[in-house]
C-alpha cells in the first residue's frame, strides 16, 4: 500500500478530510451532519494516513493518545449537561449564548460543547482500535 | 410514644463507625493504651441508652428517625423499647469491656489498630441491628454484622483454618440474611408497611395470609444461621479461630443473639401459631441436646464454650417458640444472665491462654494460686452458668422451669430436653471453671501467673453484674426484665422471680439438674470417650456437609463456564445469531402473526433499480469471493448500496454514517485478517457451509419479515409530528435528527458514547493482550493446582 503517490498525497487528504469532518461537525445542528458523522471521517482520515506512512506518524501528529482523546470527550459531553446547574435548569438542557465577533452574531450552545464531546469520543475510540491494528507485531 | 433527642441518638448511632475510622491512628500513637480512649465511645452509647430506661420502664417506646429514600417510603428510622434497649445496654456495656481486654489481649499486635476498628464497626452494626425500625436499615445492618464478623473470624488472615472459618461464617451467616430480607420483603408485601413499629397492629393480618409459612420459613432461615441453630451450628465452633476477644463479644454475647433477637421482636406479629409453636422447639430443643453433647466431647477450653453458645440459642429458640408467659421471661432472664457470663468464661479462657500458653483442659491445672482474680471471675461466670444462687442463671433457670412444667407428654419432652441440656452446661461450666483451677500443679508452655488488669477487669465485672442483677432482682426486673418481655409479648408484662427460692416443681427440677450435673462432672473423661467414639462412627458432619456443598458448586460452575464459555468464536456467533433468528422469528411464529409478503412497486424509478442490483452484486461477489479479502470489500459494496437507498429515500444523515461506518468497516475487517494469519480464502466442509448458510439465511429472513411487519402497522406519528414542531423553536436547530441526538435525548447519546469509549478499550485491551494457551483449562481450579501458577498472561 506505501506507494509513492499515496505516501505523497496521504497528509494533503488527511488534512482535508480532517478539515471537512470540522465543518460537518460545526454544521450539524442545521444541516446533515454532527458529532458523530465527523467523528466518523476524522478516523477514517487518519486510518488512511496510518495506512499510507504508518502509525509511528500517526501517533505522533495527533499528539494525545487516542483513548486519552476519547475520555477527554466523554468528559466534556458530561461537563456540558452539568453546565446547566448554573442556569438552575435540569441536567443537559440547552443553553446558548449569542457573542458577536467581527461584527457577526455566532450563536453558541452547550449542546455544540456536547457535540464536539461526540466527536471526540468516536475519533478517539475508532482510531484507537484502528492504529493498534495497523501496528506490526514486533515479535 | 415521644419522639426525643433524634440528632443525639443518630450521632450516638454513628459513633462506633467515628471511633473504628481513628481507632488505627489513635493505636499507632499510643499502643495497646489507646484501648482506655477507644472504650470511651461504647461508654457514652451506654450512657445514653441508659438515659432511655425511665421513659421505657414506664412503658414508653421512644422512635425517631429521619426519611431515606421517600419515594420507596424507606426511611433511617430506630424503635427504642424494652427488647431493643436492653440489647443495646448489652452491646455496649460489654463492648467497653471487651475493647479494653482486646488492648490488653492483642498487646504488642502489629496490626491491633486494624482489630479495634474491626471490633467497633461491628459494634455499630450490631447496634444498627437492634436499634432498627426500618426493614431496610435492619437488613443492612444485619449484613455488615455478618461482614465484620467475616473480617473479625479472618483475622489472623495467614493460618488457612481462619480463612476457611472466615469464609464459612459469611457464606452462612450471609446466606441467612438474604432469605431473612426475603423474608422482611413477604411481609411488606402482606401487611404494606415497612417498619418494625408499625407491624404489630398487623399480626392478625399477617398470620391469616396464605404467604403467612413461607414469610415465617424466610425469616427463620435468617434466624437460624445467625443464630447457629441445627443443623447450620457448625460455623460458630469454626469461628473460634478468631482472637478470644471477638469470640466472648460476637460469638456468644451479641451477634448470635442477633437471631433470637429478630424471632423475639417479630415473636408478636409471627407467633402464637402452630407452625412457630411447633418448628421453633423442636429445632431449638434438638440444637440444645447437639451442643451439649458436642461440647463434651471437647477439651479446648474455647470449643467447649462455644457449643454450649449453640447449645445456649437453642434454649433461648426453645422459650421463645412456647411463647407463653413464663417462656417469655424465662429467654429473656436467660439472655442476659448468658451475655454475663459466656462473655465473662470466653475471656477467662483467653486469659489462660494467653498466661499459660494452652487452652486445652487436660493439660491445664492449678493455677488458683498463679492467677485468684481470674479463678474468683471464672468461678463467678461458672456458678451463672450453672444456674446456681444467688446469680442471674439461678433466676432464669427458676423461670424456665417454670414455664416449661406441664404434666402433658409433649411439655414433659422439652422438660426433659432442658434437664439434660442444663445439666450438660453445669459441666462444661464448672469443666472450665474448675479443672484448669484446682488440683495439683501441671506444667505449663508458658509460666503462669496473674495477667494485667485490662485482662480480668471485663470478666469480674461481668460475674458482679450477674450477682447484683439477681440480688436486687425488683429493679432488674422493673428496669430490664418486664420491659423486654412486654415488648416480645406485644403485651405488658411483669417479671416477679427473686433470688429466694419457693418450694415446687421449678425447684425440683433445679435439684435434679443439679444432681446430673455432679454424676455428669465426675463422669467427664468417660463421657468424652463415648462422644468421641459415637462422633467417629458417624463420620459425616455439616461441617464436611459443607466443603461438600462448596466444592460442589465450584465443580457445577467450572462445568456451566465449560458449557457456554467453551473459548471458540464460531460457536459463540453461531448461538448469538441463532438466537437473533429465534427472537426475529419465534414471537411471529408464536401468534402467527406474519406479515404480508410486499408486491412488486409498479412505479419502481430506473435510478433505483440499478441500486437495487448493486446490492444484488455485491451480495453475490461476497458468497463466490475468492479469498477473504475480496469478501470483505464486496461486503462493502453492498454496504455502500444500502447507503445510497437512504440517500435516495430522504436520509441523508443515516446515509452519511452509513458509508463511514462501511469504509471503517472495510478497513478495520481488513486489518484484523491481516493480524489473524488465516489462510487467504475460505475452506469449509459442506456441512459447516449448510450450518452457517441456514443460519445466516434465518437471520436474514427473520429481518425481513420483521421489517415488512413493522412496516406494515399504522405508523403513529406523535413524536415526529413533536419533534419537527418543536425542534427549531426550542433548540433552535433545523436538523432534526441532530436535534434529537444532542438536545432532546442528549443524556441517552452521554450513555451511548461511554459505550463507544468502554467498547474501544475493550477492543484496545483484547488486541494487546498475546494469549499463547489462554482456554477454559487455565480458569479450572484443579487443574491450575495441579500445575502450579498459571504463567501471567504478558501484555505488550
Amino acid at each position: 500500500m506505501r506507494t509513492v503517490i499515496f505516501r505523497s498525497i496521504a497528509p494533503y487528504l488527511t488534512s482535508l478530510m480532517v478539515l471537512f469532518s470540522i465543518f460537518v461537525l460545526l454544521r450539524g445542528h442545521n444541516e446533515p451532519g454532527g458529532g458523530f458523522i465527523g467523528g466518523l471521517i476524522a478516523a477514517s482520515a487518519l486510518a488512511i494516513y496510518g495506512i499510507a506512512c504508518g502509525v509511528a506518524p500517526v501517533r505522533r501528529a495527533i499528539y494525545f493518545h487516542p483513548m486519552a482523546i476519547a475520555a477527554f470527550g466523554l468528559f466534556m459531553s458530561a461537563m456540558a449537561g452539568v453546565l446547566s446547574i448554573f442556569a438552575g435548569v435540569p441536567y443537559m438542557s440547552g443553553l446558548w449564548i449569542y457573542p458577536h465577533l467581527f461584527g457577526v452574531e455566532i450563536p453558541l450552545s452547550s449542546v455544540l460543547v456536547f457535540d464536539v464531546g461526540v466527536y471526540l469520543v468516536v475519533v478517539g475510540a475508532i482510531s484507537s482500535i484502528a492504529l493498534a491494528l495497523e501496528e506490526r507485531d514486533r515479535d | 410514644m415521644s419522639a426525643s433527642a433524634p440528632g443525639t441518638t443518630f450521632i450516638v448511632l454513628m459513633l462506633p463507625f467515628l471511633a473504628a475510622l481513628i481507632a488505627p491512628w489513635l493505636t499507632r500513637r499510643l499502643g495497646h493504651n489507646a484501648a482506655w480512649l477507644l472504650a470511651l465511645a461504647p461508654v457514652a452509647i451506654f450512657i445514653h441508652f441508659l438515659g432511655f430506661s425511665a421513659d421505657v420502664a414506664d412503658g414508653g417506646v421512644v422512635t425517631g428517625g429521619f426519611q431515606w429514600v421517600p419515594s420507596y417510603n424507606v426511611s433511617f428510622s430506630w424503635l427504642i423499647d424494652g427488647l431493643s434497649l436492653t440489647f443495646a445496654l448489652l452491646i455496649s456495656g460489654i463492648g467497653a469491656l471487651i475493647i479494653l481486654y482486646s488492648g490488653g489481649y492483642l498487646k504488642g499486635h502489629d496490626q491491633l489498630g486494624r482489630f479495634f476498628s474491626f471490633m467497633l464497626l461491628f459494634m455499630g452494626a450490631m447496634l444498627g441491628v437492634v436499634i432498627s425500625d426500618s426493614f431496610l436499615m435492619l437488613f443492612v445492618y444485619w449484613e455488615l454484622t455478618s461482614i465484620t464478623s467475616f473480617l473479625l473470624i479472618g483475622f489472623d488472615h495467614a493460618r488457612e483454618a481462619s480463612r476457611r472459618a472466615a469464609i464459612q461464617a459469611l457464606v452462612v451467616t450471609g446466606g441467612g440474611g438474604l432469605a431473612l430480607l426475603a423474608g422482611l420483603l413477604v411481609i411488606w408485601n402482606i401487611t404494606g408497611v415497612s417498619q418494625v413499629s408499625l407491624l404489630l397492629n398487623y399480626g392478625d393480618e399477617l398470620r391469616g395470609s396464605p404467604f403467612y409459612l413461607l414469610a415465617l420459613l424466610l425469616v427463620l432461615g435468617g434466624a437460624f444461621s445467625k443464630s447457629a441453630q441445627f443443623p447450620l451450628h457448625f460455623w460458630l465452633p469454626n469461628a473460634m479461630e478468631a482472637p478470644t476477644p471477638v469470640s466472648a463479644y460476637l460469638h456468644s454475647a451479641t451477634m448470635v443473639k442477633a437471631g433470637v433477637y429478630l424471632l423475639m421482636r417479630l415473636n408478636p406479629v409471627l407467633g402464637d401459631t402452630v407452625w412457630w409453636g411447633t418448628i421453633l422447639p423442636v429445632f431449638g430443643g434438638t440444637t440444645l441436646i447437639v451442643g451439649t453433647a458436642l461440647a463434651i466431647r471437647q477439651t479446648d477450653l474455647k470449643l467447649m464454650l462455644a457449643y454450649t453458645t449453640v447449645s445456649s440459642l437453642g434454649l433461648l429458640v426453645m422459650l421463645t417458640g412456647f411463647g407463653s408467659e413464663h417462656a417469655i421471661a424465662a429467654a429473656v432472664l436467660y439472655l442476659v444472665a448468658h451475655s454475663l457470663f459466656k462473655g465473662g468464661l470466653f475471656m477467662v479462657a483467653g486469659l489462660i491462654d494467653h498466661e499459660a500458653g494452652t487452652r486445652d483442659v487436660t493439660r491445664l491445672g492449678g493455677l488458683r494460686r498463679a492467677m485468684p482474680v481470674t479463678f474468683v471471675a471464672a468461678l463467678a461466670a461458672a456458678i451463672s452458668m450453672a444456674g446456681l444462687p444467688p446469680f442471674l442463671g439461678f433466676l432464669a433457670k427458676e423461670e424456665i422451669y417454670y414455664a416449661l412444667w406441664h404434666t402433658d407428654p409433649w411439655s414433659l419432652a422439652f422438660v426433659a430436653v432442658a434437664v439434660i441440656g442444663n445439666g450438660l452446661m453445669f459441666v462444661i461450666g464448672f469443666a472450665v471453671a474448675l479443672k484448669p483451677f484446682l488440683g495439683p500443679e501441671v506444667k505449663t508452655p508458658k509460666h503462669a501467673h496473674e495477667g494485667p488488669v485490662l485482662l480480668w477487669l471485663g470478666p469480674l465485672t461481668l460475674g458482679i453484674a450477674a450477682l447484683v442483677a439477681a440480688l436486687i432482682s425488683p429493679v432488674t426486673h422493673r428496669f430490664i426484665s418486664s420491659p423486654m418481655a412486654s415488648a416480645i409479648a406485644g403485651e405488658a408484662e411483669t417479671v416477679t422471680i427473686s433470688v429466694i427460692p419457693h418450694m415446687g416443681p421449678a425447684l425440683i427440677l433445679s435439684l435434679v439438674t443439679i444432681a446430673f450435673g455432679i454424676i455428669a462432672y465426675r463422669m467427664l473423661d468417660r463421657l468424652r470417650a463415648g462422644m468421641a467414639w459415637l462422633l467417629a462412627a458417624i463420620g459425616w458432619g455439616p461441617d464436611r456437609g459443607f466443603d461438600q456443598f462448596i466444592s460442589g458448586a465450584v465443580r457445577l460452575s467450572v462445568a456451566v463456564t465449560r458449557l457456554v464459555q467453551p473459548g471458540r468464536l464460531d460457536i459463540y456467533m453461531t448461538v448469538t445469531f441463532l438466537m437473533i433468528a429465534a427472537a426475529l422469528i419465534g414471537p411471529m411464529a408464536w401468534y402467527g402473526e406474519w406479515p404480508a409478503m410486499p408486491v412488486w412497486p409498479e412505479d419502481a424509478q430506473f435510478h433505483e433499480l440499478v441500486v437495487a442490483a448493486i446490492v444484488l452484486i455485491g451480495l453475490a461477489a461476497v458468497i463466490y469471493a475468492r479469498d477473504r479479502l475480496t469478501a470483505i470489500v464486496s461486503l462493502g459494496i453492498q454496504g455502500f448500496a444500502v447507503a445510497l437507498i437512504f440517500m435516495l429515500f430522504g436520509a441523508p444523515d443515516l446515509s452519511f454514517t452509513q458509508f463511514m461506518v462501511e469504509t471503517l468497516a472495510v478497513v478495520i475487517l481488513a486489518l484484523v485478517m491481516t493480524r489473524l494469519k488465516l489462510h487467504a480464502s475460505d475452506h469449509r466442509p459442506t456441512l459447516q457451509k449448510v450450518v452457517d448458510m441456514s443460519v445466516a439465511i434465518a437471520c436474514g429472513g427473520g429481518f425481513t419479515l420483521y421489517l415488512l411487519s413493522v412496516t406494515q402497522q399504522p405508523f403513529n406519528t406523535a413524536l415526529s409530528d413533536f419533534f419537527s414542531a418543536y425542534s427549531k423553536v426550542v433548540a433552535h436547530g433545523a436538523n432534526v435528527v441532530n436535534v434529537i441526538i444532542v438536545d432532546f435525548r442528549g443524556t441517552d447519546t452521554l450513555g451511548e458514547i461511554a459505550v463507544v469509549m468502554v467498547t474501544g478499550l475493550a477492543i484496545l485491551s483484547l488486541i494487546r493482550i498475546r494469549t499463547p494457551r489462554a482456554t477454559v483449562a487455565d480458569n479450572d481450579p484443579d487443574r491450575r493446582a495441579a500445575q502450579g501458577p498459571a504463567q501471567g498472561r504478558e501484555v505488550r
